[in-house]
């Protein structure tokens, strides 16, 4: 116990964030096993993992950056396709999970990640609302695409067409083809390859990365750009990059998490990542304090299990559910409650509240 | 030997207000240089100039002979000039040490992929800034407080966070801004002793705007008035001070 008071704050607070994360895994892993849990709460877990994994990479833009993103699930919806696809057209030749889902996991993040650099050497010109309402719109866009995509396959090779009269237009061979990608229906037949063990593994990996690059010298230049832009440039900083990598990263985990999300389900259309769900991943964050990744990680666990496990209330569920929302907001917002909650959910958040007034003129 | 900073004919100019005008002045290498003179003279607008932030309409500057006219702020910053603010730009969230070390960022390197996977280059570095850093911390006299968030120190220990910021960043020449402002007699007469200190030790040369005559008088050696962007007298500081011209502009409103 001496010793680990001895460790810096950081470090520490990372520690109590991973020892959480463990003993939430190990709960599920005994609640499981030991047959206690219903198909109910099996069902929820994967879901969990995924919304964690997204409130914690989107947190590394909102609350390290210091960039509000209403984007984050075009991102997801980049992975969670890419992924898919990938294993749906290797599922043949590639039937080994513990090579292909890998494989495909990474494959969702890399090109999710890809997507966030091609929208972000644009949209990290602009500040503050203008950002977020672009990213918002960024986030429709690739969700339109995707919902308009046709990638079908025959003798003659691969097909891809954007929307339904180029489709149609399209000369398949019918006898050989076979349609991966259908449009609106989005992807079907995908191997359900996710579980909960890897949804920790992720959880850990995403933890992991995103808290050792937070105190790093990368990490620092990110936050410097947050605090103050203009000095962080005078103090030799290049802000491009540094904007970049954050938000770059932050897709990457959206698009891995997507690809989780996306080989839990047997079919999937692309209409789930509308921004009602960037919204929500918001709230993960908002709700868990801005910078907070161990905030992140609790209210995401417990904003995705509460509707479901307050499913046999019925018609009360909703409403159980708005009022938990507004004492979480309360919470936040009174400082004697949130003095409590820092204490329990790491320091950050309070810190972070009060900051955000940039001046234009520099002297 | 060519001066350490040298312009010629710096101008800016707004619209129509001309902020800066016709601005020369050399300065040598090791010298104290002051600038002084009357609210909105356009003394911050020419920080802003030397530090890439505005590109000049007229004229241009050196750095040890080396032309810095056009470049960015990050490039100057990178050739060797660095700055503080006349409001302070402190990173407020991150602690004091963490301050400086965003200052040691461009001479302490390691990769994003080092300092994510703790490679032993990510302690080993890690461990130098630490040390560089509580060095510069301790010149100003902040070692004790260096777990502080920057934003919880006091105003006058701000301003000398921003001076070791500056400083860590190795310059060649270093722009203090209204280094005094807001500081007490005490404190003053104590960063005046900073300042020769930083001079001396780091054998650096510096650029300060300053309001407070005391500091200006008892600290620069050569000075230049500004007045209504342009240059109303220079020279060594005690010739400058007597000028009737300057008395009347600025001393004596
Ligand atoms: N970005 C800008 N756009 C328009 N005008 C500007 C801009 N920056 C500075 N100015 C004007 O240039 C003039 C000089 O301003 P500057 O801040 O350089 O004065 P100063 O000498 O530093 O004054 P103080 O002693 O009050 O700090 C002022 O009239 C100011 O309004
Ligand atoms: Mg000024």
């Amino acid at each position: 116990m001496k010793k680990f008071k001895e460790l810096n704050k950081a470090t520490r607070n990372n520690t109590v964030t991973y020892i959480i994360v463990a003993l939430m895994f190990v709960f599920c892993i005994v609640y499981t096993e030991t047959g206690m849990a219903s198909n109910l709460f099996q069902g929820i877990l994967v879901p969990i993992c995924v919304n964690v994994i997204l409130a914690v990479s989107l947190n590394l833009t909102v609350g390290i950056l210091g960039e509000l993103s209403l984007g984050h699930a075009g991102f997801m919806c980049v992975g969670a396709f890419v992924g898919s696809l990938f294993s749906v057209m290797t599922a043949a030749s590639m039937d080994a999970a513990l090579l292909r889902f890998p494989l495909a996991l990474l494959l969702g993040g890399v090109a999710a990640g890809i997507v966030g650099i091609l929208v972000g050497i644009p949209v990290l010109r602009l500040r503050g609302d203008y950002l977020a309402i672009v990213t918002l719109a960024f986030g429709e866009i690739i969700k339109n695409i995707v919902n308009n995509l046709y990638v079908v396959t025959d003798a003659g090779g691969l097909h891809v067409a954007l929307g339904v009269d180029a489709y149609n237009a399209m000369e398949i061979d019918a006898a050989s083809s076979e349609v991966y990608i259908n449009g609106a229906m989005g992807i079907t037949g995908t191997p359900k390859d996710s579980t909960y063990i890897i949804g920790f593994v992720l959880i850990f990996i995403t933890l992991i990365v995103v808290q050792n690059l937070v105190n790093s010298r990368t990490g620092r230049a990110i936050m410097a750009i947050r605090d103050n832009r203009i000095a962080a440039e005078a103090t030799g900083i290049n802000i491009t990059k540094y904007k970049l990598i954050a938000f770059a990263l932050s897709a990457f985990f959206a698009g891995v998490a997507g690809a989780l999300y996306s080989h839990n389900l047997a079919s999937l259309s692309a209409i789930k990542f509308d921004y009602n769900y960037s919204i929500l991943i918001l709230v993960f964050v908002v709700l868990g304090g801005i910078g907070s990744m161990r905030g992140s990680v609790i209210a995401a666990v417990i904003l995705t299990a509460l509707p479901e496990l307050l499913r046999g209330l019925d018609s009360y569920r909703m409403l159980i559910y708005a009022i938990i929302l507004i004492v979480m907001m309360l919470v936040n917002n009174n400082e004697q409650l949130s003095y409590y909650k820092n204490k329990l959910f790491g320091g950050l958040s309070a810190q972070l509240s009060g900051r955000s007034r940039k001046q234009k003129e520099v002297s | 030997m060519t001066a350490m900073l040298e312009t010629k004919n710096l101008g800016i100019s707004f619209g129509g207000l001309k902020a800066v005008d016709g601005l020369s002045l050399t300065i040598e290498k090791g010298q104290l240089y002051g600038m002084i003179g009357p609210n909105g003279a356009g003394k911050t607008t020419v920080f802003n100039l030397l530090t890439g932030v505005y590109k000049p309409t007229s004229g241009n500057f050196f750095l040890d002979g080396e032309k810095l006219t056009g470049c960015s702020t990050i490039e100057i910053n990178k050739k060797g000039i660095a700055r503080t603010f006349q409001n302070i730009r402190l990173f407020s969230q991150l602690s004091v040490l963490d301050n400086v070390k965003v200052g040691l960022h461009n001479d302490y390197r390691y990769a994003a992929a080092t300092g994510v996977f703790r490679l032993p280059a990510y302690f080993r570095t890690e461990k130098a800034m630490n040390e560089k850093a509580l060095e510069l911390l301790e010149v100003f006299g902040l070692a004790a407080e260096k777990d502080y968030l920057s934003s919880n120190l006091p105003y006058g220990k701000q301003r000398k966070l921003e001076i070791a910021r500056a400083l860590a960043t190795a310059p060649k020449l270093l722009l203090l801004d209204e280094p005094a402002a807001g500081m007490n007699p005490n404190e003053t007469q104590e960063l005046m002793e900073t300042i020769r200190f930083v001079r001396d030790h780091f054998d650096m040369t510096i650029l300060l705007i300053e309001h407070d005559m005391r500091l200006v008088a008892g600290i620069c050696e050569e000075l230049t008035v500004l007045n209504f962007g342009t240059v109303l007298a220079q020279g060594p500081t005690a010739k400058v001070l007597k000028d009737p011209e300057v008395i009347k502009a600025y001393l004596g409103e």
